[in-house]
């Protein structure tokens, strides 16, 4: 007998995504009537195409939480990749299935090391991937002495503009790298964490490793595969950061890891790992960019940006402990 | 009666030796002496090497023994270093908008009344940080995370990123004054160490935290209240965070919002290479100290040979996985 | 019948440790079979080496329905149709029930996933087994009865076999024990071999059609469990006649320390009266469920009651924290000395003097090593605690010395009050005796013991007086001196 649907909305109905939905509606319907500019197509189209970065980052981090580790290197991979496909692109010519090979083997290998330390030489994620950070990033500039790549091949700083179409007077709208590459990268991550079963013995791992284990997951194959997917995604977003900025900047990267982790955050994915879902990401990155375009828009300056972001990121994660708190001490009263 | 004492004096020098982790420490700095004078030579053995040695590892120190703190408890403070440029902050807008004159009473009032809002700006963040990780729950990565971000935003909102510069010389002197040839800041960080070691090893506090460290919830079974401990103890954690920030503008004699963020891996680093337990509840504040001379040495080296800060950090990360992955390498049992 | 398993001239080694000498076993087909030993008797290894987790020594022979195995590995024993239910269940409890039961869909390279297909499943096995639950609910909802059910449908959908289950009804009340003992009937209709792990020699003989006695790693042998009674087996189990001796302390007995009026707190219990003097030795039984621990976490100041008075020394008291209650003298050895006991990582002399830390403080509040190293040696030469170093961690001690440091520590408290759950638990046989006696010596200096266990012969024999709890009520409150083991077990399990 198939479930009711009065018993699947009731259960969405207590999910930490509703109650983020219900945040994110009552702050558009607010913002909108502040100020015009909000709720207008361009200003969402621009929405969509600079929080691409952070979105793709976001998947790849949730994946990665789901399974129950931690990664904060994603921005060093990021950078590392984005460096050496352009350089390479630049010297030797290239096209996008190229590019795009490149930069996801590279961010691919730098995940793999994570996945080698935190799994073989059993070091908590937190520290590897501070280290890893450092590594990455400290070598990129070693090497390459920080310097910006603005020059890029003419076919990757064009882009793309699929379904173009028309909206009001002289602008016009289409799908470009950014959003296609972030709509694949919900649609990639959806169907391997809800219709795949690597995908679900992810989330089985992520809840209680010795049980996985004992079951006979492969659980060294899966983190090699959840932080090799991080640094996919990390690869992947390296080059639609490049495309929109129009050059590489290999020291800007370094210290977004804060939106990334927050949007996460936000969308309810635990540290314990187990716990998370797509939807609950694109809600966080949603009320991520609705926070910080809100308050330019507002006309506070864009400095103030980081505090409301960290005391978003404070109040949200109290209140799910908080929460979850009331939930144990309910259940253990039957 | 004689035998047993002996027996017991034996057993206590081993132990002192840290069950190894103290003793190789030492070794691995007699080691790292040699070869930096054998490659580096003459340049590596003067004073000012030395003194310059000096002067940079008390921030850090502290900064460290912040770290260290959270760190015994089972936890991790990601934000020390928000903190200390948010309190240096407060201190240096206080000194540069409210300083009256250049000597007097209120002068040398004012100074002490702008250290004593440091402080307290540092323990507001660790009450913050305490109550949120002990009475609501969340993980401390997420919790310091989420006061890191604040702290920082606060400070740059504030100050949109710009350098707040020019103490008065008391102020200055603490950063680079010298005492009898040994440098103020160094004192300041045997002032923090010293007493940090003490509550460690022989109070009733410190007993707590390690247990708490090592199993929250037996230990509050035990009687603890554990809550109260990790909420003190992330607030000692902040105040150092404020005592290293002092150090910092005294040295650098000016402020900012983005001061010193290398140092978070430098201080982990420096935490588990003088074996503090990253998963919690081991640690001395002797290897510690021996970790970061250790670190300070290779870094003076690394100077000296006009190394790349960015090779340094990469080596520094290199060194954290090394260090960390020793006891499941056949040292210690994995844990 | 036919022989589902065969295992001949099974060893194994752990460095230089015999954990199994050359055993045999043989299951049938559809039979309810009982493991029982001692720990460190080699029954968890015995089933490693079942479920393919280990592997024998050369020179065992494993034939499952008939076929020859040289070495087994956990999807080999899966295979056949082994399937093991640990006593941690594990469950995803992040998951719902039907993706817990269906779990094995998930294995086997990588597709996607027929949530129709597991849904059916997971129904189906759930109808047989007879739970009625919501098959999205999250197992993390669940009680753990419930959680039980759902690990052996689990084990159900994965076309088991054999079904070994690990010490499963450790934490179940009197109802969900007989749920679960219909249900392996049913099962072992089904042609399915169940076997039973566990140390309550009650339920093995009751479930049980043969038991297999292990000790030190080898087969003691395999008896029709008719033929058994309790103390045979434990007779076999330890080597030694272990008779429980009637050793009450001497009868000298104080006033009332502790007593409780109408004490009751929502779904755990109600209405109890109890009154605790001093030198007298206490015994507290029921199954779990009967609300014994959670009345003895309240007496202790962890588990605030919602009506009803407590009175130390005739003064009312209302306990917040276990804090207050350890200053009035009231102290807790809690049942579950592994975690909540003891900090196993961390050493001797620091578990010992937890509980007394600012007493040992001296000037400026700072503790000195000596008062430390005075205060341990002093309680190990009065529990007697075999240790060769007060700096090593605790877990290097055996179960029964373990036992002795959380004694220590809460001895030192010098309370009025100590609450005992389960304080043989883990000891074996041989080292049982000595904790008794260091319950004789408490009574011997007035403080008022209130002990809890499961094992009705061990409170009947070591107590002055005997309670019984039943679903959160106190049902029996008698001298031990005017009741049987027959009728304290009619009226625990009536």
């Amino acid at each position: 007998m198939p479930e009711s649907r009065f018993a699947s909305f009731g259960r969405f109905r207590r999910s930490h995504e509703f109650w983020l939905l219900i945040v994110i509606l009552v702050l558009c319907a607010s913002l909108g009537a502040a100020n015009g500019q909000f709720l207008t197509m361009q200003n969402l189209f621009d929405l969509l195409t600079s929080y691409a970065f952070v979105g793709i980052l976001a998947l790849g981090l949730l994946v990665v939480l789901i399974a129950g580790g931690i990664d904060i290197s994603f921005t060093a991979t990021a950078s590392v990749a984005q460096y050496v496909t352009l350089t390479v692109a630049n010297a030797y010519g290239a096209n996008w299935i190229c590019v795009f090979a490149i930069a996801i083997g590279i961010g691919g290998a730098l995940g793999a090391l994570n996945a080698i330390f935190i799994q073989k030489l059993r070091i908590p994620s937190i520290i590897v991937s501070v280290a890893t950070l450092n590594i990455f990033y400290g070598l990129l500039i070693f090497f390459t002495g920080g310097k910006y790549i603005y020059s890029l091949p003419d076919w990757f700083a064009t882009g793309i503009f699929w379904f173009e179409f028309d909206w009001g007077k002289d602008t016009s709208y289409g799908v470009n790298l950014q959003i296609l590459a972030l709509g694949f990268s919900f649609l990639f991550t959806w169907l391997l964490l809800n219709r795949s079963n690597i995908g679900r013995q992810i989330y089985a791992m992520g809840g209680n490793t010795d049980a996985a284990q004992r079951l006979g997951f492969h659980v060294f194959g899966l983190n090699m595969l959840v932080y090799c997917y991080m640094g996919v995604m990390a690869g992947i977003a390296s080059l639609v950061q490049a495309q929109l900025a129009q050059s590489v900047a290999p020291t800007v990267l370094v210290g977004k890891e804060l939106d990334v982790v927050a949007a996460v955050v936000l969308g309810g994915a635990s540290l314990m790992g187990g716990v998370g879902t797509v939807f609950g990401t694109f809600l966080g990155l949603a009320l991520l960019a609705i926070l910080q375009n809100g308050i330019i828009l507002l006309g506070v300056s864009s400095y103030w940006s980081p505090f409301f972001v960290g005391l978003v990121i404070l109040i949200s994660v109290s209140a799910t402990a908080w929460s979850q708190r009331e939930r144990r001490t309910r259940s253990a009263r039957p | 009666m004689r035998n047993a004492s002996t027996l017991a004096l034996r057993g206590r020098l081993i132990r002192l030796a840290g069950s190894g982790t103290i003793a190789t420490l030492m070794l691995l700095l007699v080691a790292l002496w040699l070869v930096f004078a054998i490659t580096i030579g003459d340049r590596f053995f003067s004073v000012n090497t030395l003194q310059s040695m000096a002067f940079q590892m008390p921030e850090l120190g502290i900064l460290s023994l912040a770290m260290m703190l959270a760190l015994l408890s089972g936890g991790l403070n990601l934000s020390i270093i928000a903190t200390a440029n948010l309190s240096g902050l407060t201190i240096a807008f206080l000194l540069t908008h409210y300083i009256p004159g250049t000597q007097g009473i209120a002068w040398a009032g004012v100074q002490v009344l702008a250290i004593a809002a440091g402080f307290a700006v540092a323990a507001l963040v660790g009450l913050v940080n305490g109550f949120v990780i002990a009475y609501l729950g969340v993980s401390p990565i997420l919790a310091t995370l989420g006061t890191m971000t604040l702290c920082k935003g606060l400070a740059i909102g504030l100050t949109r990123g710009n350098v707040i510069s020019g103490f008065p010389e008391p102020i200055v002197f603490i950063g680079n004054g010298t005492v009898l040839g040994v440098p103020f800041a160094l004192i300041v960080l045997a002032l923090c160490a010293l007493p940090v070691a003490l509550m460690l090893n022989a109070t009733p506090f410190g007993a707590r935290v390690y247990m708490i460290g090592s199993n929250e919830k037996a230990t509050r079974y035990s009687g603890v209240d554990t809550r109260a401990v990790l909420l003190k103890l992330y607030v000692l954690s902040s105040l150092l965070a404020g005592v290293a920030a002092v150090v910092m503008l005294a040295r650098f004699n000016s402020a900012n919002a983005a001061y010193g963020e290398s140092y978070l891996l430098v201080t982990i680093l420096a935490a588990v290479l003088g074996g503090v337990d990253p998963f919690g509840g081991f640690g001395k504040v002797g290897g510690l100290l021996l970790a970061l001379i250790i670190l300070q040495v290779i870094s003076s080296a690394f100077n000296l040979l006009n190394l790349s800060q960015f090779l340094t950090l990469a080596i520094w990360g290199g060194i954290l996985i090394a260090v960390a992955a020793v006891p499941h390498l056949g040292g210690k049992a994995p844990r | 019948m036919t022989t589902f398993l065969e295992m001949s001239g099974i060893s194994k080694r752990f460095g230089g440790v015999h954990a199994l000498r050359d055993v045999d076993l043989t299951l049938e087909v559809g039979e309810v079979h009982c493991l029982v030993g001692e720990n460190g008797s080699g029954k968890s290894t015995l089933i490693k080496i079942i479920s393919g987790v280990e592997a024998p020594e050369a020179g065992g022979r494993i034939v499952i329905s008939g076929k020859e195995y040289p070495k087994l590995s956990p999807v080999y024993s899966t295979h056949c149709g082994i399937q093991v239910i640990y006593q941690d269940l594990s469950l995803f409890s992040n998951l719902t029930v039907v993706e817990n039961i269906a779990m094995a869909h998930h294995l086997g390279g990588v597709h996607t996933v027929n949530w129709s297909s597991m849904r059916a499943v997971a129904v189906a096995t759930m109808a047989k087994v007879g739970i009625e639950v919501d098959p999205e609910t999250k197992v993390s909802e669940l009680s753990i009865a419930g959680r039980q059910l759902v690990a052996i449908c689990r084990a159900l959908a994965a076309d088991a076999k054999l079904i070994i289950m690990d010490e499963p009804t450790a934490s179940l009340t009197r109802h969900e024990v007989n749920t679960l003992i219909k249900l392996v009937s049913d099962l072992k209709r089904s042609g399915i071999c169940v076997v039973f792990v566990s140390h309550r020699l009650d339920e093995v003989l009751e479930i049980a059609e043969r038991v297999t006695v292990l000790r030190d790693g080898a087969k003691v042998g395999t008896f029709a469990a008719a033929t058994m009674d309790g103390s045979k087996l434990s007779h076999l189990m330890t080597g030694k006649a272990f008779e429980y001796q009637k050793q009450v302390p001497d009868p000298a007995v104080g006033a009332v320390v502790l007593e409780v009026q109408g004490l009751g707190r929502d779904g755990d219990y109600d209405d109890v009266n109890l009154q605790l003097r001093a030198g007298e030795v206490v015994g507290l039984t029921g199954l779990l469920g009967s609300g014994r621990t959670e009345l003895a976490l309240s007496l202790f100041g962890m588990n605030p009651p919602d009506r009803g008075t407590m009175a130390l020394d005739g003064n009312r008291i209302a306990l917040n924290t276990n804090a207050d209650a350890i200053r009035r003298g009231i102290a807790y050895v809690s049942e579950d000395r592994l975690t909540l006991g003891l900090i196993l990582d961390q050493s001797i002399t620091s578990n010992i003097t937890l509980t007394v830390l600012e007493r040992l403080a001296g000037a400026f509040g700072l503790i000195g090593a000596r008062a430390r190293q005075s205060h341990v040696a002093r309680w190990v030469a009065e529990l007697g605690i075999r240790i060769s170093d007060p700096n090593n961690p605790v877990k290097t001690l055996s179960g029964g010395n373990q036992q002795r440091v959380v004694l220590a520590k809460w001895m030192a408290t010098n309370p009025r009050v100590l609450i005992l759950d389960s304080p043989t638990v883990g000891v074996d046989i041989g080292a049982k005796d000595g904790i008794y006696e260091i319950i004789r010596r408490l009574a011997r200096e007035g403080v008022a013991v209130l002990m809890i266990s499961d094992e009705i012969p061990e409170v009947l024999y070591h107590s002055h007086r005997v309670l019984v709890m039943r679903e959160g009520r106190l049902t029996t409150d008698v001298m031990a001196a005017d009741t049987s083991e027959d009728a304290l077990r009619q009226a625990v399990n009536a």
